[in-house]
């Protein structure tokens, strides 16, 4: 294992950066400056920074006025309180205005860890998904993070990017060939294929590499774009492997294995399993602890993968 | 004619449209837009400074219609001040028109954001006051709340923000009419005392009748001079203002009146322009 990075660091670095090249960019936070990252730039630009108190709802609001007024916003909060506590404020003043405001949510999963349940948004992808003109876009490493901010900073529009709040492995060391709505391939196989997104896609990796041992070859696809969902390389690959895997640190439903599942069952029904966790909350626990406890380890994508090979037949 | 005079036909005029529209849609909520024509007419007629043929000037006052079921009176002073011709007034609630039943920016042009479900509005509001500051530019925000919408928690997150962030570029409206779909304010969840609460989150106000054109203005050139806090004019108004039938009738929040109903109530509104002129 090569480094590990919180994709909420590599936010507030790239945050600064984009800060000196974009006058108009302003950052909102709601009383988590420090657990964001967003005090970097509140340190760096002070006058474009405002702190909104514990109230995420009226925050989603004035970003929306800011962005009216041709400013691009980041607003900036835990996962749970930017989509739940504020998701009528996300659809309406941002989405139905169609305003320029990134969500960028840190927090996302439960790899929040002893925080517990009320912490972990395990449902915030489902709740942003479904938002007309939204973008949803969960970074698998500190590399892609930085692209994916970048990039949602240089399009109009409103975005949600979900981070983690926890020290990952950084999978792209040197370059990353995130585009924005696009999935890519990490490896051939036509046993299977494994879609993953954030943190799982660690997971797939490593479970392809055991898969590979025992036979089983496995394409890996990052597909960190959740919205728009890049319809092509989930039909692509459906026809080459005819056997699909999903994994995600999110409920299984309304996520990412949703959007697979939609996309195949309208174009190119295949055999499917959905890693995730199944319709329950989080508790108490370790990351490691809590991925073991609720299925989102290499071995649990491992175990889809030869399921879904039964089911292939 | 005085000012005065010509800003009370103004409101006058806003009226018969909101009668008009509404009765045209068969539905729509008359009773807080005739209660707030007269802060409306003065705002788009005397004290904002906008362009209705550049709506997106960069420089312009902004209007918030926060309590955004009222926008049949928004509708009608944009079309009077010719963002957009006033026959387009009777598409309102219609399929495909631009004018949604609560407003929409990417629809209609002048408005700034979509509004209407309650509390979001002053949010947006405080949002450009923001910009208006880290800009340096002397552009106000003006916001129109209604006060069975300071039920909602937000409108207090909002106004906590307001007065911490010292935007004193900011103003907003209370149009304080008494009533809310259930019923009297007072019954279904009492926001009393109104004043004392703005008072206590660091705002400055202005208690003013808000149906009298010269007290309104005032209220307005006095918010303008206030340095360091938000303004809140507190409007006492009287619901379905103007036509005899639906003043405090709680019924007329969200219903329109029937063609015959319409007919009286612009009678009514025509005869009391024919007294001022004479």
């Amino acid at each position: 294992m090569g480094k590990l990075i919180a994709t909420r660091d590599a936010f507030g670095e790239v945050l600064v950066e984009l800060g000196e090249r974009y006058k108009n960019l302003v950052v909102l936070t709601a009383d988590l400056a420090e657990s964001t990252r967003t005090n970097k730039f509140a340190s760096r630009f002070p006058d474009r920074f405002f702190n909104m108190g514990i109230a995420e709802q009226n925050m989603m609001g004035v970003a929306a006025g800011l962005a009216s007024c041709d400013k691009i916003v980041v607003a900036s909060s835990f996962a749970i309180f930017s989509t739940g506590r504020a998701w009528e404020q996300v659809r309406y003043s941002i989405c139905h205005s169609y305003l320029n405001v990134k969500v960028v949510a840190t927090h996302g999963g439960i790899s929040v860890g002893e925080d517990g349940s009320s912490h972990q948004a395990t449902e915030d992808l489902s709740l942003m998904r479904p938002l007309p003109g939204m973008r949803v876009v969960v970074p698998a490493d500190a590399t892609e993070t930085k692209l994916a901010i970048r990039a949602a900073v240089e399009t109009d529009g409103p975005f949600y990017i979900r981070l983690g709040r926890p020290k990952i492995p950084v999978i792209f060391e040197d370059s990353c060939p995130f585009q924005l709505g696009k999935g890519y391939r990490l490896t051939e196989g036509e046993d299977v294929a494994i879609f993953a997104c954030g943190v799982m896609l660690y997971q797939a990796l490593e479970a392809e590499k055991n898969l590979r041992r025992e036979g089983v070859k496995a394409q890996v696809i990052n597909m960190s774009t959740i919205k728009p969902i890049d319809t092509q390389i989930i039909i692509e690959a459906a026809k080459a492997t005819g056997a699909v895997v999903t994994a995600e640190e999110h409920q299984v439903t309304g996520g990412l294995g949703s959007a697979v599942s939609e996309v195949l069952a309208e174009n190119f029904p295949v055999p499917l399993e959905r890693v995730g966790i199944k319709d329950r909350f989080g508790e108490s626990g370790t990351p490691e602890e809590l991925f073991k406890k609720y299925g989102l380890t290499a071995r649990d994508i491992e175990e889809a993968a030869k399921k879904v090979l039964r089911r292939k037949g | 004619m005085d000012k005065i005079t010509s800003l009370k036909i103004r409101a006058n005029q806003l009226r018969q449209d909101v009668i008009e529209m509404t009765a045209e849609a068969g539905s729509g909520h008359p009773g807080g837009s005739l209660s707030a024509a007269d802060i409306v007419a003065c705002l788009y007629f005397e004290v904002l400074r906008h362009n209705p043929k550049n709506p997106k000037w960069p420089d312009r006052d902004r209007f918030v219609l926060s309590k955004g079921h009222a926008c049949p009176v928004l509708y009608s002073a944009l079309a009077r001040s010719g963002y957009f011709p006033v026959e387009e007034l009777r598409t309102l609630r219609k399929i495909g028109s631009r004018l949604q039943g609560h407003p929409d920016n990417r629809k209609t042009p002048g408005v700034e954001i979509c509004s209407g479900s309650l509390g979001q509005g002053i949010s947006a509001a405080v949002g450009m006051a923001l910009a208006g500051k880290i800009d340096k530019k002397s552009f106000r925000v003006y916001v129109l709340i209604g006060d069975g919408e300071i039920e909602e928690g937000q409108v207090w997150e909002a106004a906590m923000s307001a007065s911490h962030y010292k935007l004193d570029n900011l103003c907003a409206i209370l149009d304080y009419n008494g009533l809310q779909i259930d019923g009297p304010i007072r019954k279904v969840m009492s926001p009393e005392p109104i004043k004392e609460k703005w008072l206590s989150f660091g705002w400055h106000t202005v208690e003013i009748d808000g149906h009298n054109i010269p007290e309104i203005l005032d209220a307005f050139s006095q918010a303008k001079q206030v340095k360091g806090k938000p303004t809140i004019i507190i409007a006492h108004t009287t619901k379905g203002k103007g036509v005899s039938f639906m003043e405090n009738v709680v019924e007329f929040h969200g219903k329109a009146p029937a063609k015959e109903e319409a007919k009286k109530a612009l009678e009514e509104l025509r005869e009391e322009v024919r007294q001022w002129e004479n």
